[in-house]
C-alpha cells in the first residue's frame, strides 16, 4: 500500500470516528430521556404498573384503553381540551395576524406597539395564571370592575363551569398572540413589495389587497401558525393546575392534566400511561397532517 | 409601503393605542399594585385608580423576601436554566457539525430519528421519565433538572440548516493546513456560526425559563425548587395577599424582561426563524 492511500484510509477512519465522536453525547442523552422514556410508556400502557407496588406488574392488554372508554372523567377531559383547542386556536391565530397586519406599517414609534404585545409573551404562564386569577375573582377582581363601569357583568369566571374555559382562553390569547405575532410579520415581510404596487397601480382597495395578495401570500404561514398553536393547546395543563385544580366540578381537566393526576396523585402508571399514550397519537396526527399540508403547499 | 392620509393615519394610531391597553392593563395592574396595600388596592378597584400608583410602599416586597426564600427560588432557576442552555449549545451544536459535514455508517439513519422525535411532546412521556431519573437517584436535584433536557432534537435541527448553508471553503483551507476536526469547530465553525448559538441559546432560555410540570413533580424541598413552582406554593400558601403575591409577579417577571430588552433582535429573529425553517 503506497504511503498516500494508507493516510487517506487513516483519515477516512478518523473522520468517521469524529462523527460519532460528535454526535454521542447528544444521541446517548436523546435515547435516555426522551426515546426510553416513551417506549416505556407505550409499554406501560399495557400493563398495570402502580408505583407503590411494582413487583406485582402484570401484561394486562388492552384493559387500560379499554377502560379510559368507559371514564367519565377522561371523556370529560378529552371533551375539555378539544373545547379549549377548538376556541384557542382560531382566535389566538386571528389575533395574531391582525396583530401582525397592524404593526407591520411603517408608523413612528412602531417598534413600542411590537414590544407591548410581545410584553406578555416573556411573562411565564405561571405568573401569567396567578395574575389572571386575581384579575377574574368575581368579588374582588379587576375584570368584573372594569366590566361594571360599562355595565357589563358580573361574571364568576372561572368558578363556573361553564365560563371557566371560555376565560382560561381568553388570557391564554392575551399571552400567546404575541408569539404568533411575531410570525406572521416575518411571513408579510416576504411578501414581494411589487405585487401590492401593481396592484395600487391597478386601482385595487386596501380590502382587496390584503384578500387578494396577503392572505394567499401567508397561506403557508396561516397553516404553520394555526396547527403549533393547535399542538401547544393540546398540551394544557398550567393554566387549569394554577387557576382551577381542574374545578369547578371537574370543567377544566385536561388530558395533560389526568397524566398527570393518574401518575402522581393515585400512583397508576399502567392507566396513566394509556391516557399518555392517547395524548401522544393525537400530537402525532397533528404533526403529519402539518407536513403533509406544508408539503402541499411548498410544491404547488 | 402605502402612504396614509391624515385621517387614516389618526385611525390605525387609535386602533393600535386600543390594543396597546388591551395587552398592557393586567401587568399594569400588577406592577402598580405591588405597592399598595390591600385596603389601598381594593378601594382603587372601581376607577382608573387601579392603574396609577395612588401610595407608593416596599411593604410587599419586604414580606415577600420574610414568607419565602424569593431570591433562592430566583438563583435556582437563573443556574439551572444556565446551565441547560450552555450544555444544550456545546452537546447539540456538536450533533449537528456531525450530521452536517461528517461522513459516517448510519448517518442518515440516526438523524432521521432525531428529527422524528422532535414530534416527541415532553409530557407524554412525564412518568418514564421520573422513573428513570429516580433510577439515576437524580430527583430532587440540580443534575435531574438539567441533565435530561440537554439534548434537544428541534435545535439540533436548527444548527443542522445553518451549518449545511456556510461555505466549505475555510473548513477546507484549515483541514489543508492540517487543523484537527476539533480545532476547526472551535475556532472556525462556532465563531461564524454566533447568530444561531445566540437564536437557539435565548430561545432554550425562554422556554425553560417557562418550566412548571417537571420541578414540580421532581422537587420536593426548597434547595432544588425553582421560581415557577415556588410562585405557586406561595399563590396558594394562605394568607393569600393580593399585594404580596402583585410583588412576588412583579421581581418574577423581571430577568426574562431584561433578557429581551437585551437580545429583542434575536429573540424575534429566533422566533421568526424556527416558523420559517420547519
Amino acid at each position: 500500500m503506497s504511503p498516500k492511500k494508507n493516510r487517506t484510509v487513516r483519515e477516512r477512519f478518523m473522520r468517521s470516528l469524529s462523527g460519532y465522536v460528535f454526535s454521542a453525547p447528544a444521541l446517548v442523552l436523546l435515547f435516555v430521556f426522551l426515546l426510553l422514556p416513551t417506549l416505556m410508556a407505550l409499554y406501560y400502557s399495557f400493563t398495570n404498573y402502580y408505583l407503590l407496588l411494582p413487583d406485582q406488574t402484570e401484561f394486562i392488554g388492552i384493559e387500560n384503553y379499554a377502560r379510559l372508554l368507559k371514564d367519565k372523567l377522561f371523556l370529560r377531559s378529552l371533551g375539555n381540551t378539544f373545547l379549549f383547542v377548538g376556541l384557542v386556536v382560531p382566535l389566538q391565530t386571528i389575533t395574531a395576524l391582525t396583530l401582525a397586519l397592524l404593526v407591520n406599517q411603517k408608523l413612528g414609534g412602531i417598534r413600542w406597539f411590537r414590544a407591548a404585545f410581545i410584553a406578555p409573551v416573556m411573562t411565564s404562564m405561571v405568573v401569567v395564571s396567578i395574575l389572571w386569577t386575581f384579575i377574574y375573582n368575581p368579588t374582588n377582581g379587576l375584570a368584573n370592575a372594569v366590566l361594571g363601569i360599562v355595565g357589563l357583568g358580573p361574571f364568576e369566571y372561572l368558578t363556573n363551569p361553564i365560563q371557566a374555559i371560555p376565560s382560561i382562553v381568553l388570557m391564554s390569547v392575551w399571552q400567546g398572540a404575541g408569539y404568533q405575532m411575531m410570525i406572521f410579520l416575518a411571513g408579510l415581510q416576504d411578501i414581494p413589495e411589487h405585487l401590492y404596487e401593481a396592484a395600487s397601480i391597478d386601482g385595487a382597495s386596501a380590502w382587496q389587497k390584503l384578500l387578494h395578495i396577503t392572505l394567499p401570500g401567508l397561506r403557508n404561514v396561516i397553516v404553520f401558525v394555526g396547527l403549533i398553536t393547535l399542538i401547544a393547546a393540546t398540551k394544557l395543563f398550567i393554566q387549569p393546575f394554577v387557576m382551577t385544580q381542574g374545578g369547578p366540578l371537574d370543567a377544566t381537566k385536561t388530558l395533560v392534566y389526568m397524566v398527570y393526576e393518574e401518575g402522581f396523585k393515585f400512583r397508576d402508571v399502567g392507566y396513566s400511561s394509556a391516557i399518555a399514550i392517547v395524548f401522544f397519537v393525537i400530537v402525532l396526527v397533528i404533526s403529519i397532517i402539518q407536513r403533509k399540508l406544508l408539503k402541499e403547499t411548498q410544491e404547488s | 409601503m402605502r402612504r396614509y392620509s391624515h385621517m387614516q393615519t389618526i385611525l390605525l394610531y387609535a386602533v393600535l393605542l386600543l390594543l396597546v391597553v388591551a395587552f398592557l392593563f393586567p401587568l399594569l395592574w400588577m406592577i402598580v399594585s405591588s405597592f399598595k396595600n390591600e385596603a389601598q388596592i381594593f378601594a382603587d378597584l372601581r376607577s382608573f385608580k387601579a392603574f396609577i400608583p395612588t401610595s407608593f410602599s416596599l411593604v410587599n416586597y419586604r414580606q415577600v423576601f420574610t414568607r419565602i426564600p424569593f431570591l433562592h427560588y430566583m438563583w435556582t432557576s437563573v443556574l439551572y436554566v444556565t446551565l441547560i442552555m450552555l450544555f444544550g449549545l456545546l452537546v447539540n451544536a456538536l450533533a449537528a457539525y456531525a450530521f452536517a459535514r461528517m461522513e459516517f455508517k448510519g448517518r442518515d439513519v440516526l438523524f432521521s430519528v432525531v428529527v422524528a422525535l422532535i414530534i416527541v411532546p415532553f409530557e407524554s412521556v412525564l412518568l418514564p421519565l421520573y422513573i428513570v431519573v429516580d433510577e439515576f437517584g437524580w430527583l430532587n436535584s440540580y443534575t435531574g433538572l438539567i441533565v435530561p433536557f440537554i439534548a434537544n432534537a428541534f435545535n439540533i435541527f436548527m444548527f443542522r440548516q445553518f451549518f449545511l448553508n456556510l461555505p466549505r471553503e475555510l473548513e477546507e483551507s484549515a483541514r489543508m493546513d492540517g487543523a484537527s476536526i476539533l480545532r476547526i469547530f472551535f475556532q472556525i465553525v462556532v465563531p461564524i456560526s454566533k447568530p444561531v448559538f445566540t437564536t437557539v441559546g435565548i430561545l432554550t432560555f425562554i422556554t425553560h425559563w417557562g418550566d412548571f410540570m417537571w420541578p414540580l413533580i421532581m422537587t420536593t424541598d426548597d434547595r432544588v425548587r425553582p421560581l415557577q413552582v415556588g410562585m405557586q406554593f406561595f399563590f396558594h400558601q394562605p394568607p393569600v395577599q393580593y399585594g404580596q403575591v402583585m410583588a412576588a409577579l412583579t421581581m418574577a417577571t423581571l430577568p426574562l424582561l431584561f433578557v429581551f430588552i437585551f437580545f429583542q433582535r434575536y429573540i424575534i429573529q429566533g422566533i421568526a426563524q424556527s416558523g420559517m425553517k420547519n
